[in-house]
């Protein structure tokens, strides 16, 4: 048979109805200042591993809040807990402790506890 | 003694009234309702401080008892200048006469019927700011959401910053209203999630950065930047709402019991009417235009006609009862140069 290199591409859209917020709901209950954050991005600004990946603390942190997990093992694991971020962040987000909470998600997933 | 006619009931009418009869003035009140206490009426309770929004209007009408001559349910048909005093006809046939006319004459809410594509007066389950307001003060929350979803969605800016509507201007208040609701929300429904889908939060009075950062922290309201494109209904009778989460850069797609649209201001029908037939300027927003904008804040381009309140834009109730002093103190320098420049 012909292949033609036709893939179905992955929808982009965010279906919250589908989506599954246990990870947030974790790292909140454990770091309730994940919710105040005001995506203003000084985090990722300041950020000494985003000089050389793509990584966005923001961004991690706002994809986990709707629910979107699938690369947050490969995004968090660039993180080297310098604690830059936690010296801007204009509303006093707990950055580490939520990288943290973040790999302990990651660990209960994959243990199934969460 | 000097007499002034105040057009519009709302709060800047009543404050402005009630602070030029305290002056000394005689003053007539003309709302073209059966009531006083115009939009603030229909409030349940205000920002930044979750305050009852009738303790303002009993405030206001206490200090309005028979100091002020309040004429209810009459409009203004036609004013006229003659020797330095204005003639005003109502629809009663009346003709009052007045040394200073003080327009005081609001907004009206953005209809939000023409913004089709949110569905409001189409599907059910989606509101108004207002409707929500008379909602919470019938106590029937729980008897118009559905249970199906456990979500409720707050649109900002509808009919506000939008070009489509041919309202460029912001209407200041909804955004912290937003928020106001939110919490109310939360806290009359705690098993249900909020959403506030926003362009800009522009939380610019005092405590309002308090209230925005109380409804993440403390109820969990989730603000989604976005502007919501569309509405639609589900089998269900559920609000299905698509946005673009700007900040993840991905289509949002949420379905909701209650959508609730945060209309913005217009100039009220009267506004525009009284500019009209006094053939004051407006501003590229169709709100009335001062005479200056820093200096002359509360003076129209005639002499003796004054302005108060939102008939010159958005405003809070705060800053409508401080424009409203602020006009009573130029209507009294007015009348004192007149009889300097007399005698």
């Amino acid at each position: 048979m012909n292949k033609f290199g036709y893939t179905i591409s992955r929808d982009n859209q965010i279906d919250y109805d589908k989506v599954d917020r246990s990870m947030a709901a974790f790292i909140e209950k454990n770091e309730p200042t994940f919710r105040i954050c005001i995506q203003c991005g000084s985090c990722a600004a300041s950020c000494s591993a985003a000089n050389f990946t793509r990584f966005s603390f923001r961004k991690l942190c706002l994809l986990i809040r709707r629910g979107l997990t699938d690369d947050v093992q490969k995004e968090v694991s660039k993180c080297m807990l310098c604690g830059k971020c936690r010296l801007v962040c204009p509303r006093g987000v707990n950055t580490r402790n939520i990288i943290l909470n973040v790999h302990q998600a990651l660990h209960k997933t994959t243990v199934y506890e969460l | 003694m000097k007499n002034v006619i105040v057009i519009g009931g709302g709060v800047a009418g009543m404050e402005s009234s009630a602070q030029l009869a305290d002056m000394g003035y005689q003053v007539t009140l003309v709302e073209k309702e059966s009531k006083l206490g115009g939009h603030v009426d229909q409030w349940d309770f205000l920002f930044p401080n979750h305050r009852p929004a009738r303790e303002i209007i009993d405030s206001l009408k206490q200090r309005l008892n028979y100091k002020v001559e309040v004429k209810l349910g009459t409009e203004v048909e036609s004013m006229q200048r003659n020797n330095g005093q204005y003639a005003v006809k109502l629809n009663s046939t009346e003709v009052l006469h007045a040394d200073a006319l003080l327009l005081a004459s609001g907004f009206d809410l953005f209809p939000a019927q023409k913004k089709e594509e949110y569905g409001y007066g189409i599907y059910n389950h989606v509101i108004t700011a207002a409707d929500l307001e008379e909602i919470f003060r019938s106590g029937n929350l729980r008897k118009v959401v559905s249970g199906n979803t456990h979500r409720i969605g707050i649109v900002h800016c509808v009919g506000s910053r939008d070009e489509k509507v041919g309202n460029e201007y912001c209407s200041k208040v909804c955004c912290v209203t937003g928020v106001k609701q939110a919490i109310r929300l939360r806290e009359a429904l705690p098993e249900y999630e909020v959403f506030n889908f926003y362009m800009d939060l522009r939380m610019f009075g005092r405590y309002f950065e308090d209230l925005y950062r109380e409804a993440q922290e403390k109820w969990g309201v989730q603000f989604v930047r976005g502007r919501v494109s569309e509405a639609s209904e589900d089998v269900k009778g559920n609000v299905v709402v698509k946005v673009e989460d700007t900040l993840a850069g991905r289509p949002m797609k949420i379905s909701l019991d209650l959508l609730i649209l945060l209309t913005g201001f217009i100039p009220s029908k009267g506004t525009s009417r009284l500019g009209d037939l006094l053939q004051l300027e407006f501003g590229s927003d169709r709100f009335l235009k001062p005479a200056d904008e820093h200096l002359l804040r509360n003076h129209s381009k005639l002499e003796g006609v004054f302005l108060a309140g939102a008939c010159t834009g958005p405003r809070s109730i705060a800053e409508t009862i401080t424009d409203a002093r602020a006009a009573v103190l130029e209507i009294a320098a007015f009348f004192r140069d007149k009889v300097t420049v007399h005698e």
